[in-house]
């Protein structure tokens, strides 16, 4: 009965063209965005329940930000342009390692010419967006295949990215500033003077980038860009006939959403690991990314962060579950039974709703418009 | 109805051969339009008239021929020059983007017309908006024009086929075209819905002026609407002039409906 639109009159197009029309959703995003920016930090830092310990924010909610935000990107490229691809863990990576080099200082020796170019470190600012315009010029670059190859085997043009750069990351060890062990270290989170290092901080770090980040690609979506991406998704001959240019859809589609990705992906290794290894950005990452944005929603940026939930969250509940029930199961049968539930979940999930969580909602809303009558 | 004027021509198609591998589907086809007219061009089934579409927009390329679009003779067009130049079409079999909103699909009918880059995109505001807004202002203008007001927010997806021609067709007016080429756009429909769509295409062709090209295959309604018609049988041109001088055509009648042998 709440949910009402009545009486909610538009008297502008830029009054209709809102991100949320409804009032309704306005006060409940504003109230989910205060939980989010004060009433988690207030409750963190007075370690009341459920924040008593890190764990809740280290373990749950500082990588759901972060892969919402990969989410976000992958979205972008395989939801709204209709490229499917597999190189999304390739793409946070080459985020990650630039970022990295960037914030350490650049040098390439020259020696055949006689000289060297060295960049001193940049600011880790500087470097979380370095790597993502790194991200994104790789990611026009293997965007260049989709030009003339669609679908499973575009897929498979972008697996190679994952692959080239799995290897690249672990055999040049100039990305990994002559590690020995092949594992860096992220440079201090210094942001203009303030040092980031709390879980708390890392969180509203993050909780801000992907604020950003989400209404900046949701704005791009609902734009006349937007529009040609979903026009070469759904019919690229009569985008092209209505003057559409695919060259240039696709591959604004692919440098945006490897840029979001890359910054994911820099975020992923400076904020949440601070320390990792190539391992961190398998192929593994980009099935679960996939995962993420067909589970959430195809073309939806709300289904990008109900996906990412969706993935992280429900491993751990089903971990959670029987221990807290006093079933008494061996970590194996846990870990074998999280594996079965899991998959036949995404299985029943993709059966009645292939379009997702953001579908389902969507239909949700309409019918509590309605409530209680059916039509 | 409006008169076109009679001086100028829009497009002229000359010797215009079209083959894939060894089908023939235009042979040495030569017409014009001129500025303002409505021309219809029939002919049977498999006579070629989607394959001549598909040359004045540059989906497919003649092997023989000129195109003289503006005043400017080709060979062949490109898509991109003909969506620039003002060609606007649709399909026989409805190609909208079923993922979007009624309005979404007219919305990126103007692709074209809109300029701001990614940057303001994104950030949504000031110029961007306001050229957001303008443009709705004239889709908004569109969707009056076809009545379609009540389903603007609906996915295409959902709505009946007569309602997805009209959105179709209100894709390509975005276009603000100078020549709208509409590709059996009665396909399929009852009575009532060919009078409404047969309305809208004389709107049209006096509201906005808009030059005309289209294939039909229902004889009443070409007869009614087009000033001009051409007829194709199996790909070579077998008739040109208007409703009763094609009517009257010896060759037109054995086309349609065979010959005593």
């Amino acid at each position: 009965m709440l949910y009402r639109e009545a009486g909610q009159f538009k008297t502008t197009y830029a009054e209709d063209m809102a991100i949320f029309p409804i009032r309704q959703d306005r006060i409940a995003l504003g109230i989910l965005l205060g939980i989010a920016f004060i009433g988690v930090p207030l409750l963190a830092t007075f370690h009341v329940w459920p924040f008593a310990g890190d764990y809740l924010l280290w373990a749950i909610l500082l990588p759901f930000l972060i892969l919402a935000l990969a989410a976000i990107g992958v979205n972008i490229l395989v939801g709204y342009c209709g490229q499917i691809s597999l190189g999304s863990g390739a793409f946070m990576a080459v985020g990650a390692y630039s970022a990295y080099k960037s914030g350490t200082g650049v040098h390439i020796p020259l020696a055949w010419l006689g000289f060297a170019i060295s960049i001193p470190p940049l600011p880790v600012l500087a470097s979380i967006l370095l790597g993502g315009l790194t991200a994104a010029v790789v990611g026009i670059l293997f965007g260049v295949p989709s030009l003339r190859i669609k679908g499973l085997y575009l897929a498979v043009a972008t697996l190679a990215a994952q692959f080239f750069f799995d290897w690249v990351f672990l055999r040049v060890p100039w990305f990994t500033n002559y590690a020995p062990s092949g594992s860096v270290n992220a440079p201090a989170l210094n942001f203009f003077g303030l040092v980031i290092g709390t879980p708390i901080e890392r969180y509203l770090l993050c909780l801000t980038f992907v604020t950003v980040f989400a209404v900046l690609a949701k704005n791009l979506v609902r734009g006349n860009l937007g529009r040609q991406w979903m026009a070469i998704r759904d019919m690229d001959i009569a985008a092209e006939l209505i003057g559409i240019r695919p060259l240039y859809a696709k591959l604004t589609a692919f440098a945006v959403s490897s840029f979001i990705v890359g910054v994911a992906g820099a975020l992923w290794a400076f904020v949440y690991l601070g320390s990792w290894e190539p391992l961190a950005f398998s192929i593994d990452r980009s099935l679960q990314l996939l995962f993420m944005v067909i589970i959430g929603g195809l073309g939806s940026i709300m289904g990008s962060f109900v996906g990412a939930a969706f993935i992280l969250i429900l491993p751990i509940m089903l971990n959670l579950i029987p221990t807290e029930l006093g079933v008494p199961l061996s970590t194996e049968t846990i870990t074998h039974l999280e594996f079965i539930i899991f998959g036949s979940l995404i299985c029943y999930l993709l059966i009645k709703e292939p379009h997702g969580f953001a579908r389902l909602i969507s239909i949700g809303k309409e019918k509590l418009r309605l409530w209680p009558f059916p039509y | 109805m409006r008169m076109p004027d009679k001086s100028e021509f829009l497009l002229q198609v000359e010797g215009v051969s079209l083959t894939f591998g060894g089908v023939t589907a235009l042979r040495d086809v030569s017409f014009d339009i001129r500025k303002g007219e409505i021309r219809a061009i029939i002919g049977p089934n498999g006579a070629g008239k989607t394959s001549m579409l598909n040359v004045i927009n540059g989906f497919y390329h003649p092997n023989r021929g000129a195109i003289t679009f503006k005043g400017r003779t080709r060979a062949r067009m490109q898509s991109f020059e003909a969506s620039r130049g003002g060609i606007a079409r649709t399909f026989q079999n409805v190609a909208l983007f079923k993922g979007m909103s009624a309005l979404d699909n007219i919305m990126a009918g103007r692709t074209l017309k809109m300029r701001r880059g990614l940057l303001w995109q994104m950030l949504r505001y000031g110029p961007a908006l306001a050229e957001e807004i303008e443009h709705r202002n004239r889709v908004e203008e569109i969707i009056d024009f076809l009545e379609i007001e009540a389903i603007r927010k609906v996915p295409v997806a959902r709505l009946p086929y007569g309602l997805q021609k009209r959105v179709e067709l209100g894709r390509a007016l975005a276009m603000e075209p100078d020549l709208l080429l509409l590709d059996e756009p009665m396909a399929g429909m009852n009575l009532e819905e060919k009078e409404d769509m047969s309305r809208f295409i004389i709107d049209v062709s006096n509201h906005y002026g808009t030059t005309i090209a289209l294939i039909e295959h229902d004889m009443a309604v070409v007869m009614d609407l087009a000033h001009r018609v051409v007829v194709l049988d199996h790909g070579v041109k077998i008739a040109d002039g208007t409703p009763d001088e094609v009517k009257q055509n010896q060759g037109v009648i054995d086309a349609y409906l065979g010959v005593a042998h």
